[in-house]
């Protein structure tokens, strides 16, 4: 095995993602599986090679840091606000 | 009636478009009871306000990735149940300009997730051709909805690894992948970055052509969008092939490939030879490891996309309880509103770009996707197009789907991946039948070179009729 379940809960703390017991045992078994046939990436001779972030090579584009007036509104989607502003849970 | 023929007579007034635009609407819905390829149906069209541009009067339909000003877009998704942009994408905002009609928001696997839009909240789409058997994914509304209609239509769809022609292979339609920022992604909801590309599918060249060439050139919004100029790809809807130089990969033709549709497409490419097209065999040497290389980038880029759906500011919400921690509301809303699939890619995604894992996984994939990439630019150097099965299977049955492990599922995508990974583009158009159900062919073209592909596919389907059989509802 290449992963456990306490590792796929470890991650899933990190990703901010509650998973229940059958999850973590389904999920552990699923992507050791994938995990093990994705190893075989290992083989492959990669020694001086550039990575490519993107499919095609893309220049940084820059604009002005410029304040400007949002065209809509951003608060239409939500029911938690107040005050012309998003409402959110206790971040600290 | 097809698309231009229609067109022309909108333009002439020959058709009343408040009546047409009313028919449109309940066909679309028998078609949904039928098969279900929408998730909604727009149902507030108002004709008097379309511009008279080059869709005047068109029926479009919107793959539900892709954000539509005041209609509903869900990406797929619970989490995204109730979101109603208030912002057009590109796409949108450029097929609106045209006079387009936006007639409603195609299914797809939750955020692209998937290969047979079984990855879904909503109703799975059935294919009009057997309707035990899947119409592909992600984007399944898509091709479904372009094989079932009967009325003049185009689709607006996306695809990451596949999600544009494995569908359109399954439902014997037309569709397009372009190069990788050769149409903006603005306002479309992120898979994975580096992948993502807007396209489109028709029920024929022409068709895909035609939408591709309104949606084409570039968006100051997205800055991965190329510098290039906006494009007519109907005046490469040449029908002629002659000294043309085509490149059959044989790792496309191996093991895992369903023998009928080997043969099928072996078939079509003597049918280019004999309209004056020349072939060779040739390789493209990584191709056992695209799979891999594909899913591993793919993952890790949905797993931060999907970070900024928290339950706060649109989508999946709850009241917020006094005291009630981020951490806890964040991963509550998560459980919730993800399938499946979306949560095993989420941990995926992670697990690869963490500290210790991030060499061995993401930093190697992105190396191989350079050799990727140099095996396609290799072959251009020799071939105009590349061609191949769209898919290495039929449509499956869902109940045989239901069987497969994710790793398998993942596996299917081997034809489909390579491309995707190195952002070239593709079409796949309708090469045939085995076993009465649609075989698609696959023609890939170098980077911003789709008027070779689109002029091959053109001259294959007019010397063909592959694309003018008749759906036998079932």
């Amino acid at each position: 095995m290449i992963i456990s379940e306490d590792v796929i809960r470890k991650v899933a703390k990190i990703a901010r993602l509650e998973l229940k017991d059958e999850e973590v045992i389904e999920f552990t078994k699923q992507i050791d599986d994938v995990l093990e046939a994705f190893k075989s990436l290992e083989k492959v001779d990669t020694k001086d090679v550039k990575p490519s972030f993107q499919p095609i090579e893309i220049k940084n584009v820059w604009r002005e840091d410029k304040v400007k007036d949002y065209e809509w509104d951003p608060l239409s989607n939500s029911d938690n606000k107040e005050n012309n502003y998003f409402k959110g849970p206790r971040s600290v | 009636m097809g698309v231009k023929e229609y067109l022309t007579q909108v333009k002439e007034g020959q058709i009343d478009l408040e009546d047409f635009v009313a028919k449109t609407v309940e066909k679309s819905k028998k078609i949904q009871e039928k098969y279900s390829p929408f998730i909604t149906i727009n149902e507030s069209i108002n004709v008097k306000t379309l511009k008279k541009g080059k869709l005047f009067g068109l029926p479009i339909s919107v793959k539900d990735n892709i954000c539509t000003k005041g209609l509903k877009t869900t990406a797929g998704s619970k989490i995204l149940h109730k979101y109603v942009p208030p912002f057009d994408s590109f796409v949108t905002r450029r097929v609106k300009e045209e006079g387009g009609v936006i007639i409603g928001k195609t299914t797809m696997d939750e955020f692209g997730h998937g290969t047979f839009n079984t990855n879904t909240p909503f109703e799975i789409p059935k294919n009009p051709w057997d309707t035990e058997r899947s119409c592909g994914g992600s984007s399944g509304g898509s091709g479904c909805l372009t094989s079932a209609c009967d009325f003049p239509h185009i689709a607006l769809s996306e695809s990451t690894g596949g999600s544009i022609s494995c569908p359109a292979s399954f439902t014997n339609t037309v569709g397009i992948t372009p190069t990788y920022g050769g149409v903006s992604r603005w306002g479309l909801i992120s898979y994975a970055n580096s992948l993502d590309k807007i396209g489109t599918i028709g029920k024929t060249v022409e068709d895909a052509s035609l939408l591709l060439s309104i949606i084409s050139g570039h968006d100051k919004m997205d800055s991965t969008s190329l510098d290039v100029k906006e494009d007519d790809y109907t005046k490469y809807l040449v029908n002629d092939v002659k000294g043309m130089k085509i490149g059959i990969p044989k790792e496309y033709f191996g093991e895992g490939i369903d023998e009928g549709i080997k043969k099928i497409i072996w078939d079509n490419i003597k049918t280019l030879e004999n309209l004056g097209a020349t072939y060779e065999e040739c390789s493209l040497s990584h191709t056992d490891v695209a799979v891999q290389t594909y899913y591993i980038i793919a993952m890790s880029e949905t797993s931060t996309n999907l970070a900024k759906l928290c339950g706060l500011r649109y989508g999946l919400e709850k009241p917020i309880k006094d005291g009630e921690g981020f951490n806890e509301y964040f991963s509550k809303i998560r459980k919730e509103g993800f399938g499946q699939e979306a949560k095993r890619r989420i941990i995926m995604g992670t697990y690869a770009r963490m500290a210790g894992y991030r060499d061995q996984f993401y930093l190697k994939a992105m190396k191989v996707r350079t050799l990727i990439i140099e095996d396609f630019k290799k072959a251009f150097k020799k071939y105009d197009v590349i061609v191949s099965p769209s898919m290495p299977i039929l449509p499956p049955k869902f109940k045989e789907i239901e069987k497969l492990t994710p790793l398998q599922v993942y596996m299917l995508d081997i034809l489909t991946n390579p491309p995707n990974l190195a952002g070239v583009p593709m079409i796949s158009v309708p090469g045939g039948f085995s076993h009465g159900l649609p075989v698609g062919m696959h023609i890939i073209a170098d980077h911003l070179q789709e008027k070779k592909m689109i002029q091959v596919a053109h001259t294959f389907e007019q010397n063909t009729d592959y694309h003018k059989k008749k759906l036998v509802m079932k």
